[in-house]
């Protein structure tokens, strides 16, 4: 295949779509699931089971009016909300959906990810900081906090990934795994290797794509019973509207990075007809589980967080990478 | 019980928490001198919905009164209105009759069961977990429609009359309450496996806002904040009224003085309820719920009354002064919400914005009640 400009332009939009899609229909999917959890049937007024619901949220967010208070640092206080949002839409270019249907592969696919995802906490910095309000100051330097804690183990983890597929192409590491369930990186028993801290690394992984998405049980830069609504305290209209679906593409970005790195990208479970409705039953079962928690658990604390980021999860991860290195010289 | 911390800061700002703001629950306001996170000094600043019922009492009678003592705390109206109707029968005298009497203690701990249901929803919610208000106002809602039954309000009762009721309960709400109280159980149960043994709801509250008894009793603290903090008194058992003597119940006391330990007594405290409604279904005599002789007007003779009954969130106190007229000479509500929210100030010192709120919760703040 030829890649010319206009095909990559293409494949491009279509991945940026997708996001874009998911993530307003994601809002619909979690208030319907938290309706499930609740014993209540969510939005069920525009259209068949509320299916209408995120167009109609979209005009709400456009037509109202978009309030800057004063005193605010204006170029900043705008240029937030769109960081929010655009570098997780860039991030997707390089995410393989399966063999055949990827925007742009590249190799250095997990580099670019994670570049373009700890943008999104200088944008609630961005956000928080510019908003002159203490409550946003506050959260801002929460989320700041909170992302270095969390980006470490995640990074890691990620390394210590690579190092078994000895690559940072997204799509060697999920061929890296393919034919069954055995072969994902999420097993103990990976291509000839004995390591059993694998299981973990897979928690760890994906309790930090929780907290990356500053979602409950970690949604401290948000805590509305403690911060009012966090570093979007003053935003309105579209603003707002920006920072909640940056908060849902994020989500699905983390389920897919998930996805491929530790449960085998588009390849099935019994190694038979891999494809990508497998990639999507993942993301969406992750999803699933994302959501499932969100509406379960209280939130925790900010030093609670940090500890069990600093105390608990980077020195597993970083044992863990030690350990898998080992393995890989000895093996 | 952990020291709290002590700040010398350089520099400070003032966060003003509320009057709106979703975890004061009501126009309270809050003034915190923060550090950072942490809070160098906070004062309270409360009167937002001030009503003047203690002085609306000097020119109503005895009777127009009654309505008011449901809006003082909305949430569990029978109690307050129960101390005030036994306030003024002691005091003139009055012979209530004792299915009255057993029907009274009946609505007044359902009632109970219904406040604790939505401080429960409304306290976890600020911890930050939204799922279990839902269940908790479903539960609440069985006990609404029964109320609904016999009162005919849902919220703010006007049950009680001087001597009597408004009217007698039906079969409806004994089976209906029956079945409740099975109910109940079961989803008691559910929010222990669910909630109380939470790990991140027992890190958020262990050992987060101890207060001690000399805190306590500096600032007349009552109700569940006393007993959480190791002080064993309910008003129902040591200056017993009504027909509380009657039944057989535990006052769940914890000694740890912390959130979690406030929190616990709650949650026994409707078990404890669910078995006082129990017994009195079974125990319940036959008879009138409206003295023999109507009472036209009431009036009580020269002299000063005090009756206390324990309301939702603690002993609540009512004072009459007499002089004979149709109409207190002057009234004074003690309202339990008052005395618990003032240790705020002292005991959230040193402590991080999102322990002192959730310390606010689980000191279950009614703020009408307080501002009367």
């Amino acid at each position: 295949m030829t890649l010319t400009f206009l095909n990559v332009f293409a494949a491009v939009l279509i991945a940026i779509a997708f996001v874009a899609a998911n993530a307003a229909y994601l809002v619909w999917c979690e208030r319907k699931g938290a309706g499930f959890i609740q014993r209540r049937p969510g939005p069920t007024e525009n259209g068949p089971w509320g299916l209408l619901q995120p167009p109609v949220d979209g005009i709400k967010l456009m037509t109202k009016q978009l309030l800057i208070p004063g005193g605010v640092d204006k170029i900043i206080f705008m240029v937030a909300p769109v960081l929010a949002m655009f570098p997780t839409l860039i991030s997707f270019v390089t995410i393989p959906f399966s063999e055949t249907i990827v925007a742009h592969n590249m190799n250095i696919g997990v580099l670019m990810i994670f570049v373009f995802g700890s943008m999104s906490a200088m944008a609630l910095l961005m956000g928080g900081w510019s908003s002159r309000n203490k409550y946003a100051m506050i959260s801002s330097v929460r989320a700041v906090s909170q992302a270095v804690a969390y980006e470490i183990p995640m990074l890691v983890t990620t390394i210590t990934v690579v190092m078994i597929a000895g690559s940072l192409d997204l799509m060697e590491i999920v061929h890296k795994q393919s034919g069954g369930f055995w072969h994902w990186n999420i097993w103990p028993l990976q291509n000839g290797l004995y390591n059993i801290l694998m299981p973990v690394s897979f928690l760890i992984f994906f309790i930090c794509s929780l907290a990356e998405t500053n979602r409950a049980p970690f949604d401290l830069g948000e805590a509305e019973s403690e911060l009012v609504a966090g570093f979007h305290t003053e935003y309105s209209s579209m603003g707002f509207g920006l920072f909640f679906m940056g908060e849902y593409a994020n989500i699905v970005i983390g389920a897919c990075l998930t996805t491929i790195l530790f449960l085998g990208g588009w390849d099935c479970p019994l190694g038979l007809f891999p494809g990508v409705w497998w990639f999507l039953l993942k993301i969406y079962a992750l999803i699933f589980t994302f959501i499932w928690i969100r509406w379960t658990f209280p939130r925790t604390t900010i030093y609670n967080l940090l500890n069990l980021s600093w105390k608990v999860l980077i020195p597993i991860s970083l044992f863990n990478l030690l350990l898998t290195a080992g393995l890989l010289k000895v093996f | 019980m952990n020291e709290p911390v002590v700040l010398q800061p350089d520099e400070t700002f003032v966060l003003n928490v509320g009057p709106q703001h979703p975890a004061t629950h009501g126009v309270l306001r809050v003034k915190m001198t923060m550090d950072g996170e942490y809070i160098y000094d906070a004062e309270t600043v409360i009167g937002y919905i001030h009503r003047m019922h203690e002085k609306m009492a000097e020119n109503r009678t005895y009777t127009q009164y009654l309505p008011n003592l449901s809006r003082l705390d909305y949430l569990s109206a029978m109690a307050y209105c129960h101390g005030y109707v036994l306030a003024v029968e002691k005091a003139a005298a009055i012979e209530v009759p004792e299915r009255a009497e057993y029907i009274r203690a009946i609505t007044v701990e359902m009632n109970r069961i219904s406040s604790h249901l939505v401080w429960f929803g409304a306290f976890v919610m600020d911890l930050g977990g939204f799922s279990p208000l839902m269940y908790a106002f479903d539960d609440r809602e069985q006990i609404l429609d029964l109320l609904e039954g016999v009162t005919g309000s849902r919220l703010t009762y006007c049950y009680f009359r001087f001597g009597g009721l408004y009217n007698d309960i039906d079969d409806d709400f004994i089976t209906g309450t029956r079945q409740f109280i099975k109910r109940m159980r079961k989803a008691l149960k559910m929010y222990r496996n669910l909630v109380t043994n939470n790990i991140i709801l027992m890190t958020r509250l262990k050992e987060i806002g101890p207060i001690s008894v000399d805190l306590c009793q500096r600032y007349g603290a009552t109700g569940p904040v006393a007993r959480g903090s190791g002080i064993n008194y309910d008003v129902r058992r040591n200056e017993a009224y009504s027909v509380y003597p009657e039944f057989d119940f535990d006052v769940p006391v914890f000694t740890e003085g912390d959130s979690y330990a406030r929190y616990n007594v709650r949650m026994e405290e409707m078990e404890q309820s669910l078995r006082i409604i129990e017994q009195g279904l079974d125990k319940l005599p036959d008879g009138p719920v409206n003295p023999e002789k109507k009472i036209k007007t009431v009036k009580l003779p020269p002299g000063d009354y005090y009756t206390a009954v324990e309301a939702g969130r603690g002993s609540f106190g009512i004072r009459i002064v007499s002089d004979g007229d149709k109409s207190p000479y002057r009234l004074k509500l003690r309202s339990p919400t008052y005395s618990n929210m003032h240790l705020f100030d002292e005991a959230c010192r040193g402590m991080l914005i999102a322990d002192a709120l959730a310390f606010m919760g689980s000191l279950d703040l009614v703020i009408p009640e307080m501002d009367r």
